[in-house]
């Protein structure tokens, strides 16, 4: 089902012409799938690629992950074919790629609504994000996140966002900065999740655990993956400490116990806990708990 | 829909099956299938494909070369119905 608030530490990258990895893709446990219909697919395989995510998306019960589906931008031939297919098949959430403005959300938007309202969907059901892949779009990114109430969150690209700002990829990763930087915060303005862009060396681990450490301390939500080997040490990273979640705990014990006296005031150790204190600490609690470090039962 | 040229889709590679369609003078839908499943599924999968083709409004006239990779039934369908487009040079397709 679609839902607007999840987990989504990673999502992982499929090849929209690729029936062998559509398969399986979800069995190995990243919180959303995306099916690219963009960039992984040449021009005279659009239409085969759009067919065969199609009848997977119907066909294959991928459980509880989010199926994402990368469509091409709407100013090209394969936009709205990808629209209408996607929305039809129920894919959760869209992926507008290069997006620079607010209008290019509102416009997908606009076709969206129309393609649910002819196949009788119900109008809002098909859930937006947005990847910013160029300075422009960096920009913009506080418009862009707040273009539509259907946007889950905002992902930057960093190689197209790169070849536009004439810039190198590096392993320090100070030509993101400023764009990682941006969207996390347009996104947190806006209410919705900041997803950071692929680690493409699927055998250099100890990169992709130093992309994912420093886009976890920025404030990120996760990180797009491209092979299923990069899920696990991406969520290790994500998942929270044992003194995190001790913390957490005692915050949450203590929102209860206040519940319970019919008191606002939250007080732990003799400290008043702020309201941003309680979300981090309820955040920490469903990252532990999905990361298998801490059983449900285990928050009093 | 009419068959106009000869339409492929889909791979070799694993998981996939490669579909080409194209016109014949016989009666029926003829199926010529070369699976790594044979055994266990040939007759599912052929079935999956006269049944996509019959679906497309094909009663007769069209011959379905394909070769099997263990692919799942819908991406047979998926492949043998972008092969019918192809062939016929439509993109009119219709969701549902």
């Amino acid at each position: 089902m679609a839902t607007k608030q999840r987990l989504r530490r990673t999502m992982m990258f499929i090849p929209g012409n690729n029936p062998g990895m559509m398969r399986d893709a979800h069995i190995y446990g990243s919180d959303s799938i995306m099916f690219d219909l963009e960039d992984a697919v040449s021009m005279a395989e659009k239409d085969a690629a759009r067919l065969l995510v199609f009848n997977a998306i119907k066909t294959i019960d991928y459980g509880d992950t989010e199926v994402v589906v990368r469509i091409n931008p709407l100013n090209t031939p394969y936009g709205k074919a990808d629209i209408e297919a996607m929305v039809v098949a129920g894919a959760h959430v869209l992926r507008m790629p290069k997006t620079e403005t607010a209008e290019d959300i509102t416009e997908c938007e606009a076709y969206i609504a129309e393609m649910e309202k002819k196949h009788g969907i119900p109008v809002g059901k098909t859930l937006m994000m947005a990847a910013i892949e160029g300075a422009l779009g960096v920009i913009n990114a506080y418009k862009i996140a707040t273009a539509s109430d259907r946007l889950i969150g905002i992902a930057i690209g960093a190689e197209d966002y790169c070849a536009n700002l004439k810039a190198n990829r590096t392993k320090s990763g100070i030509e993101l900065q400023l764009a990682r930087e941006t969207i996390v915060v347009a996104a947190r303005a806006a209410g919705i999740d900041a997803l950071d862009t692929v680690f493409s060396d699927v055998n250099d681990e100890e990169q992709l655990i130093y992309e994912a450490t420093l886009v976890k301390e920025m404030g990120f939500d996760g990180k797009s993956v491209i092979n299923p080997r990069q899920i696990g040490p991406v969520h290790k990273v994500f998942a929270p400490t044992e003194k995190e979640i001790e913390k957490a705990k005692r915050i949450i014990a203590a929102l209860k116990e206040a519940e319970a006296k019919g008191s606002g005031v939250i007080s732990l150790n003799g400290k008043m806990v702020d309201r941003p204190v309680v979300i981090r600490a309820e955040r920490t609690i469903e990252l532990a708990i999905a990361s298998g470090v801490l059983l449900p039962e285990e928050v009093e | 829909m009419e068959l106009i040229s000869k339409g492929r889709a889909g791979t070799l590679e694993s998981g996939d099956i490669c579909v080409v369609v194209e016109k014949t003078d016989d009666a029926g839908i003829v199926i010529d299938l070369d699976s790594s499943v044979a055994s266990l599924f040939g007759r599912e999968i052929k079935e999956v494909i006269k049944k996509t083709v019959n679906d497309h409004g094909f009663k007769g006239g069209v011959k379905v070369t394909a070769t099997d990779k263990g692919a799942l039934n819908c991406t047979i369908e998926a492949r043998v119905t972008a092969a019918l487009y192809r062939a016929a040079e439509s993109t009119e397709f219709s969701w549902k």
